[in-house]
Formats: structure tokens, C-alpha cells, sequence
């Protein structure tokens, strides 16, 4: 921590060490905190503007908080009369393509990282080279073919062959998160389960799977965010008001009403608070596998 | 975890005895075990890849659509965008954004990440934990928010932009509409891109300068280095390998930028357009669908990232991540 602070030769300028480590750290923290208030405030704005009545929001002289607040904007969203559907109906589209997403990529991925973490052969590089370069694919090119295959296939305009996309960009990320987590589970528990005349699918189901859990949920809510937030394939993919998800409704409600910001910040609170707080509890884990050892040097 | 027993399995390597006994079985396992998840990659990710490559060489519209088989038309496509000045006005977009977006990303990211470094304990997680809201904002709101932010109605910055002394900023902000020119939409996309992606690099930042041994600052501190140099000298060697992932990856995300510029500036803004924008509008834009155009722009955005993708892979090899 201190360890720049110190030495600047000539700067001291004869105060006592006290005074000056006490303006230090002083401005650290005056940094620190407006580094916080500029990331947090967009998301404030938009909370805060969700709860203003309309006088407020477009008053000459905005106030951080509402001065007012009202719940007609959550009202309007809530109660469907913001564009015929129902918001709850929306819900259920995005929420079903996430929880199905999360249960066959989790599905998958907990197979192929048990394969790369406890087993070596041949092509064991090739896959995980290949996982790293699926990560890099630019999704947004793919919109092109697959919507083709898709329509082929019958699954356009359909949650189910949206949920098969999700799956494809969920799998590689999902296996490399997971892989650390079944490579610490020590080998020796499970040779201690088959001495004790356990087979494989015992050994997993009482030894394994307990002790991934927690990577699992962590991979689960990674793959519920990739879902959920999705934008551009769900756009170009459904017709139907009533099979659209989230984000589409928003960006629909956006277009369409252009100056309502009220209902269209109270949907866009709607949508986020539950991704920032998901977010929050498996931030850390996402960070050591977006970045997986790097810092190994 | 590790210290179970680490005498049994590091010394010998690969090849201890347990180990033997799994390698003579017939080893089906773990190939069954990657099996659908190769297969959902081919079948979704690599044959939609061929398919870009396939049909920019055809001509893909409606008659497609209804079954009838595509037309070859060589190198048509190709030639078509490459003379096309909006073409290379797209893509000067598309790389002039990249530039500065990923430079701000990387510098303010690393800057917060050291200032993390720096705060105590308790302020340091309160810090952090505002900083992922930010991350954790899914593009759509963000890209709304934004667009409320920088609004010519209400709009929070024309608000204080028309406050500040028209000396310092010029006056006539009030009704000031930032969506009117390419430059000033992308000034917009910039701050919500940079405000989003910033916490990654910040987070993975700090996560490198918490293994850096902390004899090293101090042997610094003892020799009279100043902060600049301590950075130059030790921190940015200390964290080379994690910088080049970072600058990797902020090139490929800020590259592809999709989901924003079509919610701030829309597919009606040909103005405004980037590569990803323009490919999807020839393809999807219009009553007249040219997927083989649009497959054309896409594949010219997917080279060129695959170029970047095939340096990082690179550094991940070296580095050891695929062990």
C-alpha cells in the first residue's frame, strides 16, 4: 500500500509525515469516491427517474432524488399498457430462454471441463484452443447464417431455436469457468469412493457434484446474464410480440414512445436489477476466468 | 486444497501410479464426455462461420429465401463493397472507435485499478463494488441510459453543460442534439462503451498487482524510485501478460460494438454506421434482404478479429492457460 507514498526527496516542504500522510489519504479516498459516484450514477439516474413523476423529469432544474416520487411509471409497465403485452408475459419469455440455457449449457459444460480437468488425451489443446477462439467469434456476424439454418430448420421465431443459439455462446465460457473448479476437487476423494466399491456414476453423484456446486452456480448465473441481456438475435429472430423477450420489449418501448422516459427507465430498472445483483455475487469468480492465471507470469 | 498430500502427486509428474492404471483402460471416456459440446460449437459456431465464408461469394435475397438455390456471382460481392466509399467509411468508424475507445478503456481502467490497490481494505471493496455496477448493466439499459443522459429534452448533460460559464464550454446547449452527427454519436457511444468496460480492466488490474511480491515496491521505495518509474519499472513488466489479454480482448469487444449504436443511433442513421451495423442492415435492413452482401462486410470484420483472436491464442499458448 505505502509503497510509493514516501520520497519525494525535495517535495517535503517541512511539514511533519503525519500532516502530509493524513492529506494523502485524504485524497485517495476523495478519488476512490468519485471514481464510485461515476460509475454508479447512470444506473442512479435511471432508478431515480423511474420514481419522478413527469413534472419532474423534465423540469428545468433536475434533482438527484425525486422530490415527489411515484410509482406510475412502474404502474404503466407492470400493467401491460405500455405496448398491449403484458410486462409479466415478456418475463416469462426471457426468463424460461434463461433457465433453459442455464440447465443444458451447465449440463454440458460440467461434462467437457470434467474431461479437460481430469483427464489427458489427445486433442485435449485442441479443444480448449478452440474454446478460446469460439469466445472470439464475433457473434454479431453470425446472425447472417444462422438465421438462415434456423429458418431451414423451422426454429425461427421460436424460443426453442433461441435457446439453442444461447447454449452455443454459453458452452465455452461455461467450461472454462468450471474447469478450475473440478480440477481442485482432490483426485484422491474420488479413489477413496471407488475403493469403497463406488462406481463412476456414484463417485460423481456423491463426491463430485457436491464439491462443484458452488463453481456451478457461479457458471449458472454467467450463463442466465448471456441469456438474459441478449439483444441482437432475439430481435432479428422473433415476430411475434408475444414471444419477445426483455431487452426487445425495452428497445421496442425506446423506439416507439421516444420521450416517455418515465416508463421506459422503470423498464429498464426492471431488467437490470436483477442481472447487477446476480452480477454482484459471482463477480469475483468471473474475473479470475475471463482472465483464468494470466497474472502467472 | 492443495496440500493434501502433495508428496504422492507431484514429484513424479505425470505418470504416478494411479495415473497408469487410467491410461491403459480404453480411453472413450473423455472424448464422450466433449462429445455435444463439440458438437453444439461445430453446428453453431463453426458451420455458421463456413456458411459467412460460402455466401459471401453468392447472392442470397428473397428468391433465396423462398428455396430457390443461390447464385454464384465470384468475387461480385466483394468488389461492390470494396468500391463502395460508404464501405471504408464504415470501417474508418469501426477502427477510429476502436482506437480511442480501447485506449480510454485501458488507461482509466488501469488508473482505477491502481487506485484500488492503494485504498484501504474497506473502501477498496465499497470502490470496487460500484465499479462492477457498471459492468453489470446489460447493454440494452445501458445504451438507453445513456441516451436519457445525453438527451436534448431533460437531458442530464445538456442541463449541465448550458449551467458551466459559456466561457469555458460555449452556450446553446439546452436543446443541443447529440445524435445529429457521426462524430458526436460516437462521442456518446464512447463514454457508455468506455464506462462499461472499464471495470474489467480495472478488477483484473488489481487482481495482478495483489501477486506482484511486495519486496519489489520496497526495494524501489529504498532505491529513491518515484512513482512513474516504479510503474514503468515494475508494475507494467510485473503485468505485461495480463495487459496484452486485456488489450486483446477491449480490441475484439470494442470491434464488434453492436447492441449500443443500434439502440442510440439506430438502423435509420446510415451516417452513423460501423462495420457490424452496416452488415446487418444489407442483410436484415430493408424489404430486400442482401445476406450475401451482408455476409461479405461480416466476413471482412470476422478476419480481421480472427487475426487478433490468433495473437492472443498465441500469448494463452505461451502462457500456459491450454495445460
Amino acid at each position: 500500500m505505502r509503497l510509493t507514498t514516501a520520497k519525494r526527496p525535495g517535495g517535503a516542504g517541512g511539514r511533519p509525515p503525519t500532516m502530509r500522510r493524513l492529506t494523502r489519504k485524504i485524497l485517495l479516498n476523495g478519488t476512490g469516491l468519485l471514481v464510485f459516484v461515476l460509475a454508479v450514477f447512470p444506473v442512479f439516474w435511471m432508478a431515480s427517474t423511474a420514481f419522478k413523476p413527469n413534472t419532474e423529469i423534465f423540469s428545468t432544474t433536475p434533482k438527484p432524488f425525486p422530490v415527489d416520487p411515484t410509482l406510475e411509471h412502474f404502474d404503466l409497465v407492470l400493467n401491460g399498457r405500455i405496448a398491449e403485452v403484458s410486462f409479466w408475459e415478456y418475463f416469462r419469455n426471457s426468463a424460461l430462454l434463461a433457465i433453459a440455457t442455464v440447465l443444458v449449457s451447465g449440463l454440458l459444460a460440467l461434462m467437457a471441463a470434467t474431461a479437460v480437468a481430469r483427464f489427458r488425451f489427445r486433442f485435449r489443446t485442441t479443444f480448449l484452443v478452440m474454446l478460446i477462439v469460439v469466445q472470439m467469434v464475433p457473434l454479431e456476424a453470425l446472425v447472417i447464417p444462422l438465421f438462415l439454418d434456423l429458418k431451414t430448420l423451422d426454429l425461427l421465431n421460436s424460443l426453442g431455436g433461441l435457446t439453442l443459439v444461447y447454449i452455443g455462446f454459453a458452452v465455452p465460457f461455461a467450461i472454462w469457468m468450471l474447469r478450475g473448479f473440478v480440477a481442485a476437487v482432490p483426485r484422491e476423494l474420488e479413489e477413496a469412493a471407488a475403493i469403497d466399491g463406488a462406481g463412476p456414476v456414484r463417485t460423481f453423484f456423491t463426491v463430485m457434484l457436491p464439491l462443484v456446486a458452488p463453481g456451478l452456480v457461479a457458471t449458472s448465473i454467467f450463463s442466465f446474464i448471456t441469456a438474459w441481456n441478449e439483444f441482437i438475435f432475439a430481435y432479428t429472430f422473433l415476430n411475434d410480440q408475444d414471444k419477445y423477450t426483455l431487452p426487445i420489449m425495452l428497445q421496442f418501448f425506446f423506439g416507439r414512445s421516444g420521450n416517455a422516459w418515465g416508463p421506459i427507465m422503470a423498464a429498464s430498472t426492471l431488467l437490470t436489477i436483477p442481472v447487477i445483483a446476480f452480477f454482484l455475487l459471482v463477480q469475483r469468480r468471473m474475473v479470475s476466468g475471463l482472465t483464468a492465471g494470466a497474472v502467472k507470469g | 486444497m492443495l496440500d493434501t498430500a502433495p508428496a504422492v502427486r507431484k514429484p513424479p509428474g505425470r505418470r504416478t501410479s494411479g495415473r497408469v492404471r487410467l491410461r491403459r483402460r480404453p480411453r472413450l471416456g473423455p472424448y464422450l464426455l466433449i462429445a455435444p459440446t463439440v458438437a453444439v460449437i461445430a453446428v453453431l459456431m463453426f458451420w455458421p462461420m463456413l456458411q459467412i465464408g460460402i455466401m459471401s461469394f453468392q447472392k442470397v435475397g428473397n428468391r433465396q429465401l423462398r428455396g430457390e438455390p443461390a447464385e454464384q456471382v465470384g468475387t461480385g460481392n466483394f468488389e461492390k463493397i470494396l468500391n463502395d466509399p460508404f464501405f471504408w467509411q464504415t470501417l474508418k468508424h469501426t477502427v477510429l472507435f476502436a482506437a480511442v475507445a480501447v485506449t480510454l478503456t485501458l488507461v482509466i481502467g488501469t488508473l482505477v485499478g491502481l487506485l484500488l490497490n492503494k485504498l484501504g481494505k474497506r473502501m477498496s471493496a465499497f470502490v470496487a463494488g460500484g465499479v462492477m455496477i457498471a459492468w453489470a448493466t446489460p447493454p440494452v439499459t445501458a445504451a438507453i441510459i445513456f441516451s436519457w443522459l445525453f438527451g436534448s429534452t431533460g437531458g442530464l448533460v445538456n442541463w449541465t453543460l448550458d449551467m458551466l460559464p459559456d466561457a469555458l464550454v460555449g452556450g446553446g446547449w439546452s436543446d443541443h442534439n447529440w445524435f445529429a452527427t457521426p462524430l458526436s454519436t460516437y462521442t456518446v457511444l464512447t463514454v457508455c462503451v468506455v464506462w462499461q468496460a472499464c471495470p474489467f480492466i480495472a478488477v483484473s488490474v488489481l487482481a495482478g498487482l495483489k501477486s506482484v511480491p511486495g519486496e519489489l515496491y520496497e526495494a524501489a521505495r529504498v532505491d529513491g524510485s518515484g512513482p512513474w518509474r516504479t510503474f514503468w519499472s515494475i508494475t507494467y513488466p510485473m503485468l505485461k501478460p495480463i495487459f496484452l489479454v486485456l488489450v486483446v480482448m477491449s480490441i475484439i469487444w470494442d470491434f464488434k460494438v453492436f447492441t449500443q449504436l443500434f439502440i442510440m443511433s439506430g438502423m435509420a442513421n446510415r451516417d452513423a454506421f460501423n462495420l457490424s451495423l452496416y452488415a446487418y442492415s444489407e442483410a436484415f435492413g430493408s424489404l430486400n434482404p442482401k445476406l450475401g452482401m451482408g455476409s461479405a462486410i461480416a466476413l471482412v470484420l470476422t478476419v480481421i478479429l480472427l487475426v487478433v483472436t490468433a495473437l492472443y491464442v498465441r500469448v494463452m499458448v505461451r502462457q500456459g492457460e491450454t495445460r
